[in-house]
């Protein structure tokens, strides 16, 4: 049990406010912007009823970054934006100046350390992804690995802008889905494909039978009794692999290091632009785990598949 | 030079390759002086090579005081790995927009080498940024010095998860209401529900501010709200003039793909019915400088947007078409409307099931009864397909003839 700090606690204070991050061309014309445009890839101006003009350089970042690179960022832009960035919705750093001077120093400073400039317009925005097998119990397969590989793949569309339109693709690790990938324009998403297996010893002891049984959405799972002991069978003819019973019950491990993998799904968006948001669409149901790159068995590249 | 023996990680090691910045570079370089994250590498290498991941169920830790906020992980091998055998996640609440200085970062930057892994998402699905990695001792020390520079925890469990948004009026012209800020108040008006679980399920708020929702609040939230406006498009006729003198092909590019038919471009200028116009964005985001939103502007609020877990995907629907979202009235009507919600969740939601799955089980007609928002077309996709209806009026013979 953690001790009790000798200072007065302060508490629900929430988070800062964020007016003092805001880069005084931003706060000067805060609300008052008139339209933007692409300079070049990765590059915005937007451009305020005053004239005034805020510079972005977008930057992809693996999104699972160290201390050491954060402090890299905040180097870069102590170095060229008066101390000002910010991060996006899809796990971009945005470099943020109102000097267009700054820009190309800083985009040669931002390649030499290994980041890519780019993101913006008719390319990819960086992939959207979750935490796999690096910090998560119910992942069936690694997204920070596959989503370096993807991108490896297709970074000529990240740092170009020669799609037709914005791609928005997204990775997670289990049914989940901490992230959008229920509406990504291409999605990869990890799949289990065997019931769960029961530690009868284990249930009674650390799962609340009730709620285990009331998790399953096809009502697969029943309690019964082995050797004395209170614990859950399941209907494995009924089971979909939804891994909710894992979640409510420890003592039910779903992942299968044979029958683990990915699925891969297209066709959905959020935006309401033209047609209304709507879910992906299944494309291939199942590809094995396979790393580090998950190229498949016969080396050829999964993802020309998709593209 | 570290004290302690690097992990082999052939297969990771591949992952060094290619042009995308590698996190497995990042993570041994730091692995030298972390001996926590030299336990992460080994224990990834062991799932990469096994196929499968190694990490247990959370347990309950926290900060005192606070239900959420603390993921607990722990390693299932912590025999090969006991550096990782305990490794919590911290949800540190992130600025409204995403934006930082320097300054903010290299605070948090040095809280978290002080106290833990020194890994982060820079952010977390929900917007958070996550410390990803620490031990129970280490957990007091970090609230008081996050506190101490003005930072809190978010949320985690069956709570108000950390409200996010887009960057908005901040550097966006689309922006029809200010997100970042109804973010920041709503936050700060809920700390309680956000620190402490007390709700059937999680509950998730994301503030878009117009139709092309960067935040995709529509599929990530529970409750969405959406900027939109009820006036006519702004058309800077000299401006669509200079599009077509770059060689835009306005007809193919915009006009026809209007969804509604509701404009049409005659070689000089363009026309708009806005009596037809959804307001789906897709004519001011391909002319910027010529198209701009109205300036009568609000928002629309949307309700039951989740993942696929349990009964299924749902994108949020329309619960109130427009709001005005008023800063003077401190956003007031959007405040008693979710606590209406919350007390009708409260009532009648069950354990683990989502405010949409909770008014698909109990029916749209009976939850907004329930909280007193009267029926209205813009709640129906289209009119019924059955003829089982329920007539509340109907004649009685008086016996008059």
């Amino acid at each position: 049990m953690a001790t009790q700090p000798s200072a007065p606690r302060k508490t629900d204070i929430g988070p800062p406010h964020y007016e003092q991050f805001l880069h005084p061309v931003i706060k000067k014309n805060y609300g008052q912007w008139k339209y933007h445009e692409y300079l070049k890839p990765g590059v915005m101006v937007h451009v305020a009823e005053s004239g005034d003009k805020i510079y972005s350089i977008r930057v992809g970042s693996p999104r699972l970054i160290s201390v050491d690179v954060i402090r890299l960022f905040a180097d870069l832009a102590d170095k060229y934006c008066d101390g000002f960035l910010r991060f996006t919705s899809r796990n971009n750093v945005e470099f943020l100046t109102d000097k267009e001077k700054s820009i190309e120093p800083l985009i040669k400073d931002v390649e030499a350390q290994g980041y890519p400039v780019g993101g913006t317009g008719n390319a990819i925005s960086n992939i959207i992804h979750t935490q796999g097998w690096v910090h998560c119990h119910s992942a069936a397969t690694d997204v920070s690995g596959l989503v370096k590989a993807t991108m490896d793949e297709l970074y000529e569309y990240f740092v170009d802008m020669k799609l037709p339109y914005k791609l928005k693709l997204a990775a997670a690790c289990c049914l989940n889905m901490c992230g959008a990938v229920h509406c990504s324009d291409i999605a990869i998403l990890g799949i289990h494909r065997r019931p769960p297996k029961i530690k009868d010893e284990q249930v009674s002891r650390v799962c609340e039978i009730p709620t285990t049984v009331s998790s399953c959405p096809t009502a697969a799972i029943r309690p019964t009794t082995v050797e004395g002991k209170q614990t859950v069978k399941v209907d494995e003819d009924r089971c979909m692999f939804c891994a909710n019973c894992y979640t409510v019950c420890p003592a039910m491990p779903i992942a299968d290091a044979l029958n683990d993998g990915v699925s891969l799904w297209v066709g959905g968006k959020v935006s309401n632009a033209r047609s209304e948001p709507m879910f992906t669409k299944l494309a291939h149901p199942f590809l094995p785990n396979n790393p580090p790159r998950c190229r498949r068995v016969d080396r050829a590249d999964w993802l020309a598949e998709v593209l | 030079m570290a004290d302690h023996k690097l992990r082999e990680t052939p297969l990771l090691d591949d992952l060094q390759k290619g042009p995308w910045p590698s996190f497995v570079t990042d993570m041994k370089k730091i692995a030298e002086r972390k001996p926590m994250v030299n336990d992460l590498l080994g224990q990834l290498e062991l799932s990469y090579k096994e196929r499968v991941g190694h990490w247990k169920h959370g347990g309950l830790v926290g900060v005192i005081g606070y239900g959420g906020g603390v993921i607990g992980r722990y390693s299932d091998s912590p025999d090969k790995f006991p550096d990782v055998a305990h490794f919590h996640t911290v949800r540190v609440n992130q600025p409204s927009g995403w934006f930082y200085t320097s300054q903010a970062l290299r605070d948090l930057c040095d809280i978290w080498e002080a106290h833990g892994s020194g890994m982060t998402n820079m952010h977390g699905s929900t917007g958070d940024c996550v410390f990803l990695g620490t031990t129970s001792e280490e957990l007091e020390p970090i609230f008081a010095k996050l506190t101490e520079k003005g930072w809190d925890l978010g949320g985690s469990g069956s709570d108000v998860r950390t409200p996010s948004c887009c960057n908005a009026m901040a550097r966006c012209e689309y922006a029809c209401y200010d997100a970042m800020d109804v973010c920041y108040n709503i936050t700060m008006e809920y700390q309680d529900e956000l620190h402490r679980p007390a709700f059937p399920y999680k509950w998730k708020f994301k503030f878009a501010g117009c139709p092309n929702d960067c935040v995709a609040s529509i599929a990530r939230s529970d409750l969405s709200v959406i900027g939109t406006w009820r006036d006519d498009i702004r058309i800077d006729q000299a401006a669509v003039k200079a599009y077509a003198d770059t060689g835009m092909d306005i007809r193919a590019d915009v006009t026809r793909k209007c969804p509604t038919a509701c404009m049409r471009y005659d070689g000089k200028e363009i026309h708009i019915n806005n009596r037809q116009c959804n307001r789906c964005m897709h004519c001011i985001n391909a002319m910027p400088k010529a198209l701009r939103p109205g300036k009568d502007t609000g928002a629309t609020i949307l309700i039951g947007g989740k993942a696929p877990i349990i009964e299924g995907a749902l994108l949020s629907s329309v619960l109130v078409p427009f709001m005005k979202m008023d800063k003077d009235d401190d956003y007031q009507e959007f405040k008693d409307l979710m606590e209406r919600i919350w007390e009708f969740w409260d009532e009648h939601g069950v354990n683990r099931e989502r405010i949409g799955e909770c008014i698909e089980r109990v029916g749209l007609g009976n939850f907004l009864e329930a909280i007193e928002v009267d029926p209205q077309p813009e709640h129906v996709k289209h009119p019924r397909t059955n003829p089982y209806i329920f007539y509340e009026e109907y004649f009685e013979d008086d016996g008059t003839g």
